[in-house]
């Protein structure tokens, strides 16, 4: 992909998140660079929740180029999403990108919220059912799968595997 | 179609009850929340869709009164009655536009209104009348206590209820009041009001209309961050700004009544002239010259109607209220004329 601001290949993928519908920038990392720098002017006011931004912020721009393709490539055993996927389309595949993506996350959501730590209301049902049920996402994929395919035994076990952990 | 029942009645947001209903039209909180159990809306198969909109349905009859409320199937609905609920603010504009298994489950009296599978695989939220956020806040709660009594939400330890997109986790939670600020508009002081709300991360739009453009004046501000503050903290953070526009907004009508009032008579007089005897009227148009009555009755230049039925025009002229009281589709030039015709009905005039 080119840099959307000259002839360079784009190595940087920014997606902004303030606006109503999610933007994406392509830029090359001389104008990658011009840009973060126009957007973390922090008089301005608007809600930067730039991702590049925030991780330019803790190492080096060169370091992070490196660090963002790898990072991209990282894909949710659960729901089957990259990070990339989500920095495209600005929104996560399930609970579980919370956690595979949290060193990703934890800088984006402090960029946003100026904070990490939830202190409002809590379900009163017990904890850690959210990750208990969040293998009925994958156990679903795969039933998908292997009904597509035909392979109705290993279907068989899928559906009574999700039986069991939805009647818990 | 059993959505027709609430033509009878205005949305109860815009009865013009409630604190400070000259200025401040509605208060409006909604909560994000997600079920366990299935991918996001992003990466949902239209059967997880129509399972999450199964399992609201069903958990419903247990916790809801019986005949308490709508169940509206999108997928049955046909484009009118959707750009209806969203006109009455029950459903967004996404509900409206997006394809696949989605509902909308409406408290028969609007008191909420619960959307499924919209950006999140829950959208609860409610509305009111005039100032009152606190208000709204307890009966949204209760809503959500009660669907949390039978359903799984995605909660994290750390990052609080998990939404689809970063910026609505922790609380899920997003407050909105909707003012009418025509005074702020008129002596152009508009701007500086979105610029000192944005330093302090509240965002502001236009109620009616695109992006920041606004029709008839209303603006709607809303808290940016959801995550770090508890629910009450962000209610009071929009609460406590609110009084101050309020302020800002009486200052401005106060200068215009005292140094141009003719200019002002003028223009309340002229807009209830026109609306008295138009006989066709776009909606932009419309909203324009409401807005004008709007405030020619509040500073009491104008002795009628009441807000409760300006707020009743501004609802019941918009394109799908239109040909729903007309009983059929009408084109744009047909929905003028009706327009036009019902607010001479309503203003005294045939």
């Amino acid at each position: 992909m080119k840099c959307q601001k000259c002839e360079k290949s784009a190595t940087f993928h920014i997606t902004e998140l303030t606006g109503p519908a999610p933007q994406e920038h392509h830029l090359c990392e001389e104008h990658a660079r011009q840009y973060l720098n126009e957007s973390s002017d922090p008089d301005d006011g608007s809600l930067t929740a730039t991702l590049t931004q925030g991780v330019a912020k803790k190492v080096s721009l060169d370091k992070a180029s490196a660090e963002l393709q790898e990072l991209d490539m990282q894909t949710c055993p659960f729901c089957g999403m990259s990070f990339y996927d989500f920095r495209s389309r600005g929104r996560l595949g399930c609970p579980n990108d919370y956690d595979c993506f949290a060193k990703q996350l934890d800088i984006l959501i402090l960029n946003i919220h100026g904070d990490t730590e939830h202190v409002g209301k809590s379900p009163k049902r017990a904890g850690g059912e959210t990750n208990r049920r969040t293998l009925l996402i994958k156990l679903r994929r795969e039933l998908n799968e292997a009904v597509r395919y035909e392979e109705y035994e290993r279907a068989s076990k899928l559906r009574d595997k999700i039986k069991e952990i939805e009647t818990e | 179609m059993k959505i027709d029942g609430m033509l009878s009645q205005t949305g109860p947001w815009l009865r013009g009850e409630g604190p400070e209903n000259d200025i401040v039209l509605s208060s409006r909180i909604r909560l994000a929340r997600n079920l366990t159990g299935y991918p996001f809306l992003c990466r949902a198969t239209d059967q997880d869709r129509r399972a999450i909109r199964d399992a609201v349905k069903e958990v419903a009859k247990d916790i809801f009164k019986k005949n308490s409320y709508y169940f509206v199937d999108f997928e049955e609905l046909d484009a009118l009655d959707r750009e209806y609920l969203r006109e009455r603010q029950l459903v967004s504009r996404e509900m409206v536009e997006t394809e696949g298994p989605r509902a909308a489950l409406i408290d028969k009296d609007e008191k909420f209104c619960v959307m499924i599978n919209e950006e999140d695989h829950l959208r609860i939220h409610a509305m009111t009348s005039g100032l009152e956020p606190g208000k709204v806040w307890k009966r949204i709660d209760d809503v959500d206590d009660k669907l949390e009594s039978v359903l799984s939400y995605a909660f994290h330890e750390k990052y609080g209820y998990l939404t689809a997109c970063p910026t609505n986790v922790g609380t899920g939670l997003r407050v909105s009041v909707m003012l009418h600020m025509p005074a702020l508009v008129i002596s152009k002081e508009i701007e500086k009001v979105f610029r000192s709300l944005q330093k302090i991360n509240l965002a502001v739009r236009g109620l009616y209309g695109e992006g920041s453009q606004s029709h008839g004046d209303f603006y709607q501000i809303s808290n940016q961050v959801t995550l770090g503050m508890t629910e009450e903290e962000l209610i009071e953070k929009v609460g406590n700004i609110i009084p101050e526009i309020i302020r800002y907004e009486r200052e401005a009508r106060d200068y215009l009544l005292d140094k141009r009032h003719e200019i002002l008579q003028d223009r309340c007089s002229r807009a209830m002239g026109l609306l008295k005897t138009a006989r066709t009227i776009g909606s932009v148009e419309a909203m324009h010259h409401l807005s004008s009555l709007r405030l020619g009755v509040t500073l009491g230049l104008l002795k009628e109607p009441d807000i409760a039925t300006i707020n009743d025009l501004l609802l019941n002229t918009l394109p799908a209220h239109l040909q729903k009281h007309n009983g059929n589709v009408l084109d744009q030039s047909e929905r003028d004329v009706a327009r036009a015709k019902y607010l001479r009905g309503k203003l005294g005039q045939e």
